[in-house]
């Protein structure tokens, strides 16, 4: 299943699932149903711009810039990271244009 | 709960220094429960209303369980629900940053009850199924129509957009509907169902021998489990505590004793894990009189079996000593009549056939339950 998610679609954390920084351990974790994630520090980034307002292109574009990065392998990364995280069930993109990524 | 992910940064804690810091907390509420689970874990004494801690109490527990490191907070109980100050325990959690679960049988409570915890803030409902049939589960829980009002429980928790995870003890009586366990789930649109086999303690130890699975029940439901999981990728997670007396190894047991959780009991004691009062050499702390963090470092009793220096030669000198940590301490202690011994599960254990014999002596026993109750009747409940 190498789902490709539309770039127009907006994801976000589905409910039950929280970004948090974990002051004790000095981390940032993401917690979901009986499960404690540790995203590596590009995960970090990509969900800290998971908001349910940007698009997948808009995240994308922001962090190319940000890392000064190709865009081409900055799409790959973020597109393989939240199709894997959508097929858990861990995010909800919401797609406004009807594509062939269903699912 | 033992499926904590380990966390990969692992390595880079230092191996001995500090005790580590624990991710999830079971708060036991209250012991009052509507249904009478004779698998239920709750010990044979249960704690009464009178001496349940009251809210301002529980409030600061959680403040000082965010402190100390905790992340996710199981509400439960007995019956979580009972407890009518629920919502503001919640959310207090969500302000100090604690992720709430509810784990809740489901009986007695209301849409308008539901709504409320909802908006509260709860992050995840963990409900409770007796058996996969109305019969079986009424059967189970000595309830009549608990069925009908899980379900209308389940379907509620899904209409207010909540994950759902489906919950189901197994036992020698209902064992045979694993299959239909998880139909009920998928029916329920839950995301996870968690299938655990019966774990003899409290309750569940006076009704061991009605409990029992064959050996052949007990494989047989692997395979169906294995079956389903790779069928069921993506759509559904199935999470199963298989019981270890039919196997070579013990299980990981809370994955160390006071390493990654701690529970806190109706009256505020504070334990390892929610059997460890079954070990009677082991004195408790209570958060009355002490703070978590102070429990959690310097308690007697979350130091008796904390890391491997307790183990018996057997397991000091085993190469899976980091992996199971010696199996479960109340299991040893049940079988072996020695909590600091190696766990009767582990086939390396002198005791292994005795505690196999014991299994299958059990799983010819009588099928009749010894209902969970209080000894008298609680008249404040
Ligand atoms: S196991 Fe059954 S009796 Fe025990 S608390 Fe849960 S629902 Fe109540
Ligand atoms: S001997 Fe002890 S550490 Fe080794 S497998 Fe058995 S229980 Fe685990």
């Amino acid at each position: 299943m190498t789902a490709t998610l539309a770039a127009t679609g907006v994801p976000k954390l589905a409910r039950g699932v929280r970004l948090r920084h974990d002051e004790a351990r000095g981390q940032w974790v993401l917690l979901a149903p009986e499960r404690v994630l540790n995203p590596d520090p590009v995960a970090v980034e990509i969900l800290k711009k998971v908001d349910g307002a940007r698009s997948i292109d808009a995240i994308v574009d922001e962090l190319a810039t940000a890392f000064t990065v190709e865009r081409t392998t900055v799409a790959t990364d973020v597109d393989a990271f939240l199709s894997g995280l959508a097929e858990k069930g861990l995010i909800e993109v919401t797609s406004p244009v009807i594509g062939d990524a269903a699912s | 709960m033992s499926l904590i992910e380990e966390p990969r940064s692992r390595v880079e804690v230092p191996a001995r220094p500090a005790p580590p810091i624990p991710y999830g907390m079971l708060a036991e509420l209250t012991h009052r429960c509507p249904l009478q689970c004779p698998y239920c874990s709750n010990p044979v004494e249960l704690d009464r209303r009178n001496v349940e801690l009251d809210t301002e109490t529980w409030l600061r527990v959680f403040s000082e369980a965010a402190k100390l490191g905790v992340l996710q907070v199981h509400l439960s109980g007995g019956e979580p629900t009972a407890r009518r100050d629920l919502e503001q325990m919640i959310r207090h959690c969500v302000d100090v940053g604690l992720y709430t679960n509810l784990i809740t049988a489901g009986v007695g409570v209301t849409p308008e009850r539901l709504q409320a915890i909802s908006d509260a803030g709860i992050d995840h409902v963990q409900l409770s199924f007796q058996g996969a049939t109305a019969e079986m589960t009424d059967k189970v829980s000595n309830f009549r129509g608990a069925h009908e009002r899980k379900l209308a429980v389940g379907r509620e928790v899904r209409r207010l957009g909540l994950p759902l995870t489906v919950n189901s003890v197994v036992h020698r009586a209902n064992i045979h509907q694993i299959p239909d366990f998880i139909e009920l789930a998928l029916a329920l649109d839950a995301r996870r169902i968690e299938i655990a086999h019966s774990q003899y303690y409290g309750w569940a130890l006076r009704n061991r021998g009605a409990l029992m699975p064959t050996r052949d029940q007990v494989f047989w439901a692997l395979d169906v489990v294995e079956e389903a999981r790779v069928r069921l990728k993506g759509v559904l997670t199935i999470d199963a505590v298989v019981p270890d007396y039919y196997a070579k190894y013990p299980k990981p047991c809370m994955n160390g004793w006071g390493r990654q959780s701690l529970n806190v009991t109706p009256s505020g004691k504070v334990l390892p894990c929610h059997a460890a009062e079954t070990i009677p050499s082991l004195d408790f702390w209570n958060v009355r009189e002490h703070s978590l963090t102070d429990v959690w470092l310097n308690s007697p009793a979350f130091n008796a079996f904390r890391g491997t220096d307790w183990m018996p030669d057997l397991c000091k000198s085993c190469e899976r000593k980091e992996i199971d940590w010696g199996g479960c301490r109340c299991q040893a202690m049940a079988i072996a009549g020695d909590a600091a011994a190696t766990d009767p599960a582990c086939h390396l254990s002198p005791l292994h056939a005795d505690l196999l014999a014991l299994a299958e002596a059990d799983a010819e026993g009588s099928d009749i339950y010894d209902y969970r109750r209080y000894f008298q009747p609680d008249r404040a409940g």
